[in-house]
């Protein structure tokens, strides 16, 4: 299986896309060189600017670029690219509606041996409240790259949320279409629905291979885009499956549990059970280490698996 | 560099005319910020009456200058202006943060001239910075002029925006400081000293001029010499006064963000009435 970063092919694709598209500015606040930015910023010094570790002062500026017409990337961690900028954010650039497309790398526990500092876990729940924003998770690198021309392409204001690490490009994936979520493998029906997002959907795949072999039937279902949240497809999974398991990695509060859970209660009441970190911060290790120690894993999926079908009986 | 009296006499009698609009709107609103309205009445009527390059007929030319009232709460000052250039029928002022209007307590883009809304301060030079570095990267030769609040540049945000504004040579932008001293908890060196303000902005890579924010002849000189300021952006520190033109509003805290009752309206209008009158004799 291919691995790749997600943040490289986002570099790439913003080249690819700058190359036909002149409107295209690429903003970033001294994290060029691990967001990627920096190889748009080669190619085009003159549409790349680096604000310095003043987030800030780039997201409004990137309000004031798009309010001229410009197409504008926004990259940096996913730490300071959401608690530290809301107010920008929300009323610099989602209450204009401006075509500012914020792509934050380094989220989530994988940021790995930085620590809790670095390793956002509320990103998604702080600007999911927004209104205007839209908000994608891609599972892999590849995803990633669709994500980037999807906001692209689609007026308004976007949030896509990278990793740091490495990840295996999945097979299997449906083609990225905003606000839609799919199953892999054709399947719709079965003993339970393991909704993901993010790295997440390879942990649930892995789980559901685990599952089988034990003779319970799992739907894997990638649900890429947060915001707007594809309420119909969530009420399929829960029609058809006895038991719903959300993962992510992220805060149960706030992110794809709550926004699953939302549409649940108010068109299909549902139990269903979070895979997430669970109101507690982070703290340095690897990555490995980390997704095992907050029970981020294929395994820990599998078992909440079982224990639920075992409740539900 | 004397201008023609007939265009001081006329950006006067604008000034006055915003001024009474905006006394008309803020009563009939019965809420909203007067004080810093009236305080930086000359400095948009400067601006949009003869400074600017801009058409009412079309709001979005492309070559138009930008104008961004990072101090959103005195919109009523923008609203007054844009209204008087033929922007939007000038009824529609009395519509002030009503529900369903276009003019809403701090500027929207609903309103035609309006590029971006405002009113969480601290954000506006910044927004400012990214219109000049478009223009800078499309070579186009249109000018920004962002107006602040004192008591904003409290925010570390315009700071950010101040430093990166110099780094990136931006000489076309010009920010304005309204120095009228007070903010809503009191008088500026008593809740938070922006002292030595002449030197910070100085310190931070901006060409500095200091003006007596309320005469037209002043402004207007600042303004075209901000213009041939080469390299580097220029902040325009303009010496207002709270409440200008209303005698029981000037210099008044409380009016930062009391509308006048009906009958302090009255008096209001019949001061600036006065000095329509005034002006007009000299």
């Amino acid at each position: 299986m291919e691995a790749l970063y997600a943040r490289d092919v986002y570099g790439k694709t913003l080249v690819e896309l700058g190359r036909k598209d002149h409107d295209i500015v690429v903003l970033d606040a001294d994290l060029s060189g691990s967001t990627r930015t920096i190889v748009f910023g080669k190619e085009f010094p003159e549409r790349f600017v680096n604000f310095g570790v003043a987030e800030q002062n780039m997201m409004a500026a990137a309000a004031g670029l798009a309010s001229c017409g410009k197409i504008v990337f926004a990259s940096t961690f996913a730490m300071f690219a959401t608690a530290r900028v809301l107010d920008q954010v929300r009323n610099s650039i989602c209450y204009n509606n401006f075509n500012v497309k914020i792509v934050a790398t380094h989220a989530g526990l994988t940021v790995g041996e930085d620590g809790a500092s670095h390793q956002a876990l509320e990103d998604v729940n702080f600007l999911r409240a927004i209104p205007n924003m839209k908000i994608i998770v891609p599972c892999d690198a590849k995803e990633a790259r669709s994500a980037v021309i999807a906001a692209y392409q689609t007026k308004g204001p976007f949030y896509i949320r990278l990793g740091r690490s490495k990840t295996n490009v999945l097979e299997d994936k449906k083609d990225f279409v905003l606000g839609k979520g799919y199953t892999f493998g054709g399947q719709s029906r079965g003993d339970v629905a393991i909704i993901a997002c993010g790295i997440m959907v390879e942990q649930a795949l892995l789980a559901a291979g685990k599952l089988k072999n034990k003779g319970i039937s799992a739907t894997v279902a990638n649900i890429h885009t947060i915001k707007p949240i594809d309420a119909d497809f969530i009420v399929e999974l829960a029609r058809n499956h006895e038991a719903l398991l959300i993962c992510e990695e992220h805060q149960a509060i706030g992110g794809l549990y709550s926004a699953v859970c939302e549409v649940l209660a108010s068109r299909f009441p549902r139990r269903a059970v979070s895979v997430a970190v669970n109101d507690s911060f982070g703290q340095s290790g690897s990555p490995k280490e980390l997704l095992e120690f907050y029970g981020l894993t294929a395994d820990s999926i599998a078992a909440k698996t079982e224990e639920l079908l075992r409740e539900q009986d | 560099m004397a201008r023609p009296e007939e265009k001081i006499k006329l950006l006067k009698s604008k000034a006055n005319q915003m001024r009474k609009l905006i006394v008309r709107m803020l009563a009939k609103a019965a809420s909203g910020h007067p004080g810093g309205s009236l305080s930086s009445a000359d400095i948009i009527a400067a601006l949009y009456f003869s400074v600017m390059r801009h058409d009412p007929r079309d709001p979005c030319w492309g070559d138009r200058d930008r104008f961004h009232l990072s101090k959103g709460h005195c919109c009523p000052a923008l609203y007054a202006a844009l209204s008087l250039c033929g922007y939007f029928p000038e009824e529609k002022l009395l519509t002030l943060r009503a529900l369903g209007s276009m003019l809403q307590g701090h500027p929207d883009r609903k309103v035609p001239g309006v590029e971006v809304a405002s009113g969480s301060l601290g954000q506006g030079l910044s927004i400012s910075v990214g219109m000049s570095l478009a223009a800078k990267m499309d070579k186009k030769d249109w000018r920004v002029y962002c107006l602040m609040g004192d008591g904003e540049l409290q925010e570390g945000n315009i700071w950010e925006a101040a430093m990166s504004a110099a780094h990136f040579k931006l000489d076309n932008l010009c920010g304005i400081v309204d120095f009228n001293r007070f903010q809503i908890d009191g008088r500026t060196e008593a809740v938070m000293n922006l002292e030595p303000l002449v030197n910070k902005w100085e310190a931070f890579g901006w060409h500095v001029m200091e003006c007596d924010g309320h005469n037209i002849e002043e402004l207007l000189g600042a303004f075209d010499k901000a213009k041939f300021i080469k390299l580097k952006p220029t902040v325009i520190i303009a010496h207002t006064v709270k409440g200008k033109g209303v005698s029981f509003m000037e210099h008044v805290v409380d009016f930062h963000g009391r509308a006048p009752t009906e009958q302090e309206r009255d008096i209001a209008l019949a001061e600036l009435a006065d000095i329509e009158k005034d002006e007009e004799k000299l």
